[in-house]
């Protein structure tokens, strides 16, 4: 039953994690960034659904608040930094944004403090299986709500003007801007968005889980892991390694310990990347 | 030439006499001369080779483990010692220590060196981002699993062996001292002299187009292997120093501290320009001044203003001083300059 209970919990975790991934591959595709700084993004906006819990409001309303307040904190970024650095070798952007990482993760310490929170939503818990395994509510809520705007953008993305917009620039960005698409705002629109996935995936994860300021590393790491497996752009496949990598989490926790978790996360990076490696120089190519 | 030898000699009597002039700042001085090694190290790798890595601070905290690993193994079981904390169970006698700190120096020097060429033929086949990313997971891996070794200290820490009590008070800091600027001279003229010869070309090859360079015959793979255990070598002797001389190590904060010294040796090279012998040095003296001056005056923002330095110096000076002064006076560089060619260059900008 321990099976069961560490399969079910690492799929609703594993959704959590393919919705951040998804904007990861988002600006990575349109973009050709790397933003170290999305796991801190993460962060910012589970502090957002803390604070509404502290001053009571129901923390499941962060949902809604915290992906709007996150997209202008994107846009801010985009303007500030992201703008100067989005032509440029990518290994500028890992540096940049991991600036901005160490930047709002100390901001972060300085303005909420240093301790673990959690915004409790007093969902409870659902008992399966005559009691032997157990799923907070809130768990089962956060993986609906991802599933709600991951497909909610998907269709966004489909049929909208601005969707089409960032298709085109994802394609050839020259040739958007010929056709007259104003590819800055589409830069700073989807860094917006993916600013805004952040949100609701880091409110529903100070809901389930717990934020700290410095937590944020690992889950970009995560949804970099996600990426690479699935391929940007490839929808099906994020939303399948992640919850892949969701399972594999879990296990880990159980035969491993808790201590080694994120150590192991890492661990998985580095292999797959060899993995990958191996097996694409047998055609003579490379991770490109 | 003689120039140059001047130069040279200017600097080395500087070095042998800092810590009699500044005889408050000996620490600090250290801790430059290991960052030195530290932006040097990365430069052969970063610079010269074009594998922007962030790995480099595995080699630094394994050295740094090793070192006192051994220190203290050869003498005591470790087990037990680790087990005490903080207190001093055990006392190394002079003879004891010194010994101990020389084999560890050589254990964590050679043993970085052989892991990177035992895991280089997998890493280095990644190229461009893939590397940057996979040795950051590689670096931070490393620090979360050291930090649940039980033998090492685990979460608690390791506390490296005191120095012994000799006679005179300012030992410890000039031993020290000395420690890291010698192997800082031995690690600078190192570099110089591969610098000096086909490898360093063949690096440059790799940077430049690392395809063409496979299809000239060179084998690349073995060059970059290479490139990457002397790279090991000395991050693994700064990291040993540098764990004597802090005389705590902690996992994910002193050894493996992606965060602060494992960016710093990218910005530091980054500053004073990839891809030159003197760069790493200047960029890390300044850098060193730079944050001392910020970790004095604004404490506690001192992340803060880490983090805007590097977006600053990532965005409006990616090719660090020596990049520039480059730009500005090529003819020191030995490049020749056709005058009237540099003019219809600086009129077509």
């Amino acid at each position: 039953m321990l099976t069961l209970q560490a399969v079910l919990d690492g799929l609703l975790l594993g959704i959590l994690f393919a919705l951040i991934a998804y904007g990861m591959a988002l600006q990575w595709g349109v973009m050709n960034i790397i933003n170290i700084a999305q796991g801190d993004l993460v962060i910012l906006g589970g502090y957002i659904a803390y604070f509404m819990y502290l001053y009571g409001i129901h923390p499941a309303w962060g949902v809604i608040v915290s992906p709007i307040i996150m997209y202008f904190v994107g846009v801010i970024i985009y303007k500030l930094v992201i703008n100067k650095v989005v032509d440029r070798d990518l290994f500028i952007s890992i540096l940049a944004t991991f600036g901005i990482s160490i930047l709002f993760m100390q901001l972060m310490n300085f303005a909420f403090g240093a301790d673990v929170v959690l915004a409790n939503s007093g969902y409870g818990t659902t008992m399966l299986f005559d009691n032997s395994v157990t799923l907070p509510n809130s768990k089962i809520f956060s993986a609906f709500i991802s599933i709600v705007f991951a497909i909610g953008l998907v269709i966004y993305m489909k049929k909208s003007k601005l969707g089409r917009a960032i298709r085109a620039t994802a394609q050839n960005a020259r040739a958007a801007k010929i056709l007259g698409v104003d590819t800055e705002k589409v830069y700073a629109a989807t860094f917006g968005i993916n600013a805004a996935l952040c949100g609701v995936a880091g409110a529903l994860i100070s809901i389930t889980f717990t934020i700290h300021p410095y937590m944020g590393l690992p889950y970009t790491i995560r949804s970099f892991m996600i990426v690479i497996v699935a391929g940007l752009g490839n929808l099906p496949g994020v939303a399948m390694s992640g919850m892949g990598l969701g399972v594999f989490e879990e296990f880990a926790d159980y035969i491993l310990g808790t201590e080694f978790r994120i150590g192991s996360v890492f661990l998985l990076l580095v292999l797959i990347l060899v993995y990958r490696r191996f097996k694409l120089s047998r055609k003579r190519e490379y991770l490109k | 030439m003689s120039k140059n030898i001047i130069l040279y000699g200017a600097i080395l009597i500087f070095g042998l006499a800092a810590p009699f002039i500044f005889p408050a700042f000996k620490v600090q001085l250290s801790i430059l001369c290991i960052l030195i090694i530290l932006a040097i190290t990365w430069n052969v790798q970063g610079g010269e080779m074009g594998y922007n890595t962030f790995g480099n601070i595995l080699f630094y905290g394994l050295g740094m483990y090793l070192c006192a690993s051994v220190q203290v193994g050869m003498f005591f079981p470790l087990g037990e010692w680790t087990e005490g904390g903080g207190e001093k169970t055990f006392v190394h006698t002079p003879a004891q220590f010194f010994q101990g700190f020389a084999v560890g120096l050589a254990v964590a020097a050679v043993v970085p060196a052989i892991i990177a060429g035992l895991i280089g033929y997998s890493i280095l086949g990644l190229r461009g981002h893939y590397f940057a990313i996979c040795t950051l997971g590689l670096g931070v891996a490393a620090g979360e699993i050291s930090g649940g070794i039980e033998i090492i200290g685990a979460g608690q820490g390791f506390t490296t062996p005191p120095f012994p009590n000799v006679d005179r008070l300012e030992a410890r800091g000039e031993f020290f001292y000395f420690c890291s600027f010698i192997v800082l001279v031995f690690t600078f003229l190192a570099v110089k002299a591969i610098y000096s010869t086909r490898f360093k070309l063949v690096l440059n090859a790799i940077r430049d187009n690392e395809d063409k360079a496979e299809a000239m015959g060179i084998q690349t793979m073995k060059y970059k292997i290479i490139g990457w255990m002397i790279s090991a070598f000395f991050c693994g002797l700064a990291g040993g120093i540098m764990g004597g001389l802090v005389g705590y190590i902690d996992s994910t904060d002193v050894a493996f501290d992606g965060r602060e010294m494992g960016v710093f040796m990218v910005l530091m090279a980054i500053l004073g320009g990839k891809g030159t012998l003197w760069g790493p040095v200047i960029g890390a003296t300044l850098f060193h001044i730079f944050k001392e001056g910020f970790w004095t005056f604004f404490l506690g923002w001192q992340y803060v203003a880490l983090g805007v330095l590097i977006v600053v110096i990532v965005i409006y000076f990616p090719e660090g001083i020596m990049g520039w002064l480059r730009e500005k006076y090529p003819e020191r560089f030995g490049e020749v300059v056709d005058e009237a060619d540099r003019k219809a260059q600086v009129t077509l900008k």
